[in-house]
């Protein structure tokens, strides 16, 4: 079961038992809503800049709570980039996307990437990379003010 | 073991040896994840017999051409071997003549064809087509693509929570408007057998045809299209041990001699001018183009895999193998069982509190144990039961008694880690 440990992480586990950060965030500058069709994992996003920064943010499912990946995920992101600018979580999702797109063999940029790196082992399962990678789509959808929902397909 | 027999042995009907019958099935002997493969997703596909392996690896180093319209010895034997399937397939789901099977892709084809060809000829503004509450995708979008088309209404059999149509519901709602009534006749994702046969008559009390989804049946049920009253019924081959890419649609002959064809191409016409076309008779209207050969004598060693398997005892151990994985799943905290309906088939869907299906199915996955997760095609049923997704097992005749064990085994890890 090693390949599980890494999948799911304590850490994983428990912000998938409690994702921080759910909430509505008013007034919103930016929202947007993600949606993974493949298995109606659901999210919505909100979120305050100030100036360059993002002063707040917030998430609520919807529809039915998503998969542990996916609302870990969204949980883990939240926390990453409140108070960042703009371009550091821009940065950030940038890095997220090449940890969870490159081979399982290339190594984690865990001093950018914090614990974030938790969810690398999502990319071992192809199948899965989706669930992780949805709040970061969501979030850049939020930040680009993007006016179609997002989806994973 | 010989390698002359082309099923399992006969015995005692009661006395069905699953382990004879998992020696034909080359898959079942590998391991995932270094750990024997446990195959419940039989709804979705299930796996090939030798018999059928090494028919379709035989006609393409031994009979490979192209039928119907070869004077040489290779195309007639092709051609004897493609119309052979035909007749078995019609014997099979007891169609009154060869011709009322036409060979299509699988299910989701066979239900285009009939929205597409019967439904441009006979829906007009305001008439109905009624489905269920628990269709499979592919029994309600071409229905909702040609109702759209021909300003027709679609309207919805409900059921209830346990997975069960109401039939009072059914009765109030098939009126002389309804033209076509379309159902399953087992769904994928709850396994309800459906009441095929008493909904049909209600059907044909107001004129209407009706279109069975057969496409979960066929596996696990002795199909009589006429006994149920089908006017079309639908298998695929890939479901039922056979190759994927092929199907039957079986037609009424009067009905599908009325209606035009669905492609246009080779084989199904009489005579080809610049100024008019003439068609050739049923089937080969609605086979244009050269078909899947291969896939057709596949079809055809399933068939006779399937018949030769001891039926009532088949069914039997289905039936054990389902009430099995309901007890011991049922005991798990957090466990609901999905599709509760009086009579099923085996397929057996859940859901775990806390747990989305996904998790389940990727953790499981790591004991060799091979689970749908998901929507199943049939989101108006998530939807009706408010649960975004269910795990669902769904087994065949040649599962054992210690799949059901790994299946259990492997969601209480599940149930731990996420304790």
């Amino acid at each position: 079961m090693t390949d599980l440990r890494g999948l799911y992480d304590e850490l994983i586990l428990d912000h998938n038992r409690n994702p921080r950060n759910v909430k509505v965030v008013e007034p919103a500058t930016g929202t947007a809503e993600g949606n993974n069709p493949l298995c109606g994992d659901a999210l919505a996003l909100t979120l305050r800049q100030e100036g360059d920064v993002i002063a707040d943010i917030g998430i609520t499912f919807p529809g039915r709570k998503g998969c542990a990946i996916s609302t870990a995920s969204a949980s883990l992101m939240t926390g990453a980039v409140k108070g960042k600018t703009v371009q550091e979580a821009e940065a950030l999702f940038q890095a997220f996307h090449r940890m969870i797109t490159a081979p399982d063999s290339q190594p984690v940029d865990e001093k950018t990437l914090g614990k974030l790196a938790a969810l690398a082992g999502a990319r071992r399962f192809a199948s899965r990379t989706k669930c992780a990678s949805l709040a970061w789509h969501t979030l850049h959808a939020a930040l680009t003010n993007a006016a179609a929902p997002v989806t994973t397909e | 073991m010989t390698t002359t027999r082309v099923g399992p042995p006969a015995g005692p009907a009661s006395a069905f040896d699953v382990d004879a019958v998992r020696a034909d099935f080359p898959i079942l002997h590998t391991t995932v994840h270094g750990r024997p493969l446990v195959y419940v997703d039989n709804a979705a596909t299930s796996q090939k017999p030798r018999q059928v392996i090494e028919a379709t690896d035989r006609y393409y180093a031994e009979q490979n051409a192209n039928i119907h319209r070869g004077v040489y010895y290779l195309s007639e034997r092709a051609t004897a071997a493609y119309e052979d399937v035909r007749e078995k397939a019609a014997r099979f789901i007891n169609a009154a003549e060869a011709r009322e099977v036409i060979f299509v892709r699988g299910t989701t084809e066979a239900i285009n064809l009939v929205a597409s060809s019967w439904g441009r000829a006979n829906l007009s503004a305001g008439d109905e087509v009624l489905v269920t509450a628990m269709e499979h995708h592919s029994n309600i979008v071409p229905w909702q693509l040609i109702c759209e088309e021909r300003g027709a209404v679609l309207r919805v059999i409900p059921m209830s929570r346990q997975g069960e149509l109401l039939l009072d519901e059914a009765r109030r709602l098939v009126t002389p408007k309804t033209k076509l009534l379309a159902l399953a006749h087992v769904s994928n994702s709850l396994g309800t057998i459906n009441p095929v046969r008493e909904l049909a008559a209600v059907a044909h009390g107001w004129g209407a045809v009706v279109l069975v989804d057969g496409a979960q049946a066929a596996p696990h049920l002795k199909v009589d299209v006429r006994a149920l009253g089908a006017d079309f019924y639908t298998v695929s081959g890939h479901k039922m041990f056979g190759p994927t890419g092929i199907g039957l649609l079986y037609g009424r002959a009067d009905l599908l001699e009325a209606m035009p064809p669905y492609q246009g191409g080779g084989d199904m016409i009489r005579s080809v001018t610049f100024a008019k076309t003439t068609y050739a008779p049923i089937p080969s209207k609605f086979e244009a183009g050269t078909p899947n050969i291969a896939g057709v004598v596949g079809l055809g060693a399933a068939l006779d895999y399937l018949n030769a398997l001891p039926w009532p005892a088949v069914m039997a151990h289905e039936h054990d193998l389902h009430d099995r994985a309901v007890v011991q799943l049922s005991e798990i905290p957090g466990v609901t069982i999905i599709g509760t309906a009086k009579h099923k088939a085996s397929v057996v869907s859940f859901t775990m509190d806390g747990v989305h299906p996904h998790d389940v199915g990727t953790i499981v996955d790591q004991e060799g144990v091979a689970v749908r997760t998901g929507h199943h095609c049939t989101q108006p049923v998530m939807d009706f039961l408010q649960i975004a997704a269910t795990t669902r097992a769904s087994f065949a005749f040649y599962n054992t008694r210690a799949d059901v064990d790994a299946l259990v085994r492997a969601v209480k890890k599940v149930r731990e880690m996420f304790a």
